[in-house]
């Protein structure tokens, strides 16, 4: 079973590697949507000090939804997704797998490029790291949660309007926690209660989010 | 008794529209006998005045709001376990009730915060979380929308229901501790200690009347979509016939 795991992973990153221009879009998303708030809200250091952590963290949300309608979809499309849900692995397994290979192409950048973005909002240094081991435990959560949305949504029309819909108030608490850890941390208290609680959504999502998609997926391809 | 005699459309279609009716005359009973309670017989508040009298709306529909969620993901959640054809559309009968109740808390809530803490809108946890319950409810609606086959509207529905309800406490939670985080208690929701009797009992009425309007509307809607759905069986057309 794990060599299919590590089969539909290297699989996925494959065709990521193939079209990286996928994977560049979503990461420029992200960067010019963060670079878009200072423009809004003017260039005040203090106020951008502040803001910068819910900035960088609503930009990752909307990233991580924009990239999910590309999780089953092409799959879908061409069969795949058909073979994976007839093959012997466990369909949650494959759903964690493919979970997994999604968040290393649309997560992942995300976590490595938002110290840099944070530095433009002059975030104090010392907390960079909070920052993104916060953005590190959460983007996962976020794919996990939005791989139902995508499941459900599958080959419906309007699907993206939709899937915004259904996912982002799900998403609220990662939100909250996500975003507060580096402001706990800049304020003094430390940010390890969120990290924490971050870190506890984890397990639970990665525990109970793929059955879930595993699910949907059937809802929606039988 | 066999209960499962109405768990198929054509023997629970007559039987929603009696129940319908009593639950709406029980309803216009409650709602009247509840709103005079509230309007003339429940004393002024000494701190609030006469703003407080919308707690008969507010506090019932907010009530109201969160239980039909529950028992919303609880016919979906029968639904997908025994495929069941009634559990589904009882769900999406009962999504539109709750969503009114929803936004008729934030509303009157909106109108109640503006004259006791001067504002439409805090960022309290509970008003927060009620927000994103609206949000929930309209993702669910959205969604049996957008799916044409009613099956699987069903289904894909339920998912997404049982989803928010294992979501809800996790919502609950975190917008406390993010409230409590980020601003003092400038504003406080928890009321005064005790509670005039009538104004206790106004309330409870009134949540008694909300209880049957949403059992009756959810019974009016759910009787719509059997019609709808099993508009190819002969009872279906013989009551289109009959009150046509």
């Amino acid at each position: 079973m794990l060599a299919a795991l590590r089969c539909v992973i290297r699989r996925d990153l494959l065709l990521a590697a193939r079209r990286s221009s996928d994977v560049l879009t979503v990461l420029l998303f992200f960067v010019i949507v963060v670079s878009l708030f200072p423009l809004g809200v003017g260039p005040d250091a203090g106020l951008l000090r502040t803001i910068a952590p819910g900035v960088i963290w609503v930009a990752a949300l909307l990233a991580s939804m924009l990239a999910l309608q590309r999780m089953f979809a092409s799959d879908h499309a061409d069969g795949t997704l058909e073979q994976m849900l007839l093959g012997a692995t466990p369909l949650g397994m494959t759903v964690a797998a493919k979970v997994f290979a999604h968040w290393v192409i649309s997560g992942l950048p995300l976590v490595l490029i938002s110290p840099v973005l944070a530095l433009q909002f002059d975030f104090p240094q010392e907390f960079l790291g909070v920052l993104a081991l916060s953005l590190a435990l959460g983007t996962p959560v976020l794919s996990l949660i939005g791989a139902i949305g995508a499941a459900l949504t599958l080959g419906l029309r309007g699907g993206g309007a939709l899937l915004s819909l259904l996912v982002l108030p799900l998403y609220v608490p990662v939100l909250i926690i996500g975003a507060g850890a580096a402001e706990a941390a800049v304020s003094g208290l430390g940010g390890h209660a969120q990290l924490l609680l971050l870190g506890a959504l984890l397990v639970f999502a990665v525990a109970f989010a793929p059955w879930a998609a595993a699910v949907a997926l059937r809802i929606s391809t039988e | 008794m066999n209960w499962f005699k109405y768990s198929s459309p054509q023997t629970f279609f007559p039987l929603a529209g009696k129940l319908a009716l009593w639950f709406g005359v029980l309803a216009a009973i409650a709602c009247t006998a509840g709103l005079y309670l509230g309007f003339f017989v429940a004393p002024t508040d000494a701190q609030q005045g006469e703003a407080y009298r919308i707690i008969f709306i507010h506090v019932p529909a907010a009530w109201m709001s969160m239980f039909l969620y529950l028992v919303m993901a609880f016919w979906a959640g029968l639904g997908l376990a025994f495929n069941t054809r009634l559990s589904g559309m009882m769900a999406s009968a009962i999504a539109p009730t709750g969503a009114l109740f929803t936004f008729i808390a934030l509303w009157t809530g909106s109108l109640w915060g503006k004259p006791t803490w001067g504002t439409w809108w805090v960022w309290d946890a509970r008003l927060t979380s009620e927000l994103i319950l609206l949000f929930l409810y309209f993702g669910f609606l959205a969604l049996q929308a957008a799916i044409d086959d009613p099956r699987r509207a069903d289904k894909a529905g339920a998912v997404l229901a049982l989803v928010g309800v294992v979501n809800i406490p996790i919502i609950y939670f975190s917008v406390k501790w993010w409230n409590t985080l980020h601003q003092g208690a400038s504003v406080s929701l928890t009321k005064a200690p005790t509670m005039a009797a009538t104004m206790l009992t106004g309330m409870a009425v009134m949540a008694f009347g909300f209880w049957f309007y949403s059992i009756a509307a959810s019974l009016m809607r759910a009787r719509c979509i059997m019609l709808e759905r099993e508009r190819a069986s002969d009872w279906a057309a013989d009551y289109a016939r009959g009150s046509a």
